[in-house]
């Protein structure tokens, strides 16, 4: 059971430093929608403040009817790095958002999870043990575990080289298969923008909001090679030059 | 360079542990010693733990604590012996309490600077999860601070086995310490030499236990100093 995540007027300033202004978008139920945008331009931001973790912005964030004014337990936030608990072992770490009961029912959710991101033969090994990209699918089997309506994902294959990058890429569609989770990624990559998501948000310079919206129409699985992705890749390329180079003119 | 008298050789220093063995002093002066530094390791540093976890995770508790001891700390902890044997009498109270005093600040100091290098991305990922702050503390800030507060322990360790020589020194009846001053109103070296030998044994055998515990309890980190992963 997924829910729709809305963001309306949002607004948001660092002291003098507006970061994002006034900002729209909407994920339906189980959509996988990315968000792409020059650096600096606050999508980290937008995605700290979806997850609760900062409460001080204006307009409106709503997960189906509940607004966000703090964490909830129907959403889940993947970040740049791992961030796994180096004390506690792989099957600890996805276990952590469950609390600390470990019946039969704890166990199982949380080899299913490790399932998911076929890490089953790790669940008693501690995060040095494991390589970059296991440690990400730790941490993506952690937000999965607690089954958020919404998953938030915030540049989550940034630090990956590019082949385990796009491993993670199918695992991440295989887990969201099995949870159907609303997915907001925040990327910089466009290839896996266009690879992943149901339709790419375009942000604009700082302060952030939407300048353009592309849907991705080809059916999943997606074949990387498929020349309609590529073209979507060349006018994202040009959506944002053409963002720029507005805002030089303007400047 | 010294003479038999200044520096027995060892088996002079065996035939002393013996006698003294046979006697019964030695076990009861070691039972004493170890009595004492157990009970006042034990008090001061799980006071040190109390306290430190208060003012590492609130700002208030530090804000009322800090200043007092800080300026405490300033204090060479020896220099509280003479007072607490005004204040608490010659008997066992004024002994355990300096040793606690010896154990308290590693293990304070320690504690509170783990405490605050947690690092935030760590506490970031419970608060996503909802967690209350009872709960961050207990189940990400405590466990990440638990290298520094080992360390804190074998430094109170060591701090102990001082502290409690130093107070035996002052008004005791039995007791490694009391053994050495005792020994040297009678210049008995050998029996000095034991003081020590059983001092050094019992120093070392502490920070082996702690550092045993240590190794287990932070197989999980990922340092120089831990055996590499096969």
């Amino acid at each position: 059971m997924s829910r729709q995540l809305v963001v309306s007027e949002l607004r948001k300033r660092y002291g003098d430093l507006p970061v994002i202004g006034g900002l729209d978008l909407e994920v339906a139920p189980s959509e996988i929608v990315a968000v792409v945008g020059p650096s600096g331009c606050g999508k980290s931001t937008l995605l700290r403040l979806a997850a609760g973790l900062d409460t001080h912005y204006r307009g409106e964030i709503r997960v189906g009817d509940e607004l966000v004014c703090g964490p909830l337990p129907a959403v889940g936030l993947v970040f740049q790095e791992p961030r796994l608990f180096p004390w506690l072992s792989v099957a600890d770490n996805v276990a952590f958002g469950l609390g600390e009961r470990r019946g039969p029912q704890v166990r199982a959710l949380v080899s299913d999870a490790l399932a998911a991101v076929e890490l089953t033969a790790f669940a008693g090994a501690f995060p040095k043990e494991l390589s970059g990209g296991m440690a990400q699918r730790v941490a993506l089997a952690r937000a999965l575990v607690t089954e958020p309506q919404v998953l938030l994902l915030d540049e989550p294959f940034n630090a990956l080289d590019a082949f385990t990058r796009m491993r993670l890429q199918d695992h991440l569609l295989a887990a969201w298969t099995r949870y159907r989770p609303t997915l907001l990624l925040v990327t910089h990559d466009l290839d896996e923008a266009v690879y992943l998501a149901d339709r790419v948000i375009l942000l604009g310079e700082r302060p952030a909001r939407v300048v353009d919206v592309i849907p991705v129409a080809p059916a999943r699985p997606r074949d990387r090679r498929d020349p309609t992705l590529a073209a979507l890749r060349v006018a994202l390329l040009e959506a944002l030059h053409l963002e720029r180079d507005s805002r030089l003119v303007t400047a | 360079m010294f003479a038999a008298h200044q520096l027995p050789p060892p088996p002079v220093v065996l035939d002393a542990a013996v006698g003294v063995w046979r006697r019964g002093l030695l076990q009861q002066d070691i039972i004493a010693t170890v009595l004492r530094v157990a009970a006042g390791f034990t008090i001061g540093s799980l006071l040190a733990m109390v306290l430190a976890t208060f003012i590492g995770l609130s700002r208030r508790t530090e804000e009322v604590f800090e200043p007092t001891l800080q300026a405490l700390r300033t204090v060479p902890t020896l220099a509280w012996a003479p007072l607490l044997l005004l204040w608490m009498g010659i008997d066992e109270a004024p002994k355990v309490t300096l040793v606690a005093i010896g154990a308290f600040f590693p293990v304070f100091v320690n504690l509170v600077a783990g405490i605050k290098n947690v690092d935030r991305k760590l506490v970031d990922v419970a608060r996503v999860f909802d967690l209350r702050a009872v709960e961050i503390a207990r189940r990400v800030i405590l466990p990440a601070s638990l290298p520094n507060l080992l360390t804190g322990l074998r430094l109170g360790a060591t701090q102990a086995w001082l502290f409690v020589v130093v107070a035996e020194f002052f008004g005791a009846s039995q007791g490694l310490g009391f053994r050495l001053t005792d020994s040297l109103q009678s210049t008995r070296v050998d029996l000095m030499l034991v003081a020590l030998v059983c001092l050094a044994v019992l120093g070392k055998l502490t920070d082996s236990v702690i550092r045993a515990i240590e190794r287990r309890s932070l197989r999980w980190r990922d340092t120089i100093g831990e055996r590499q992963p096969a």
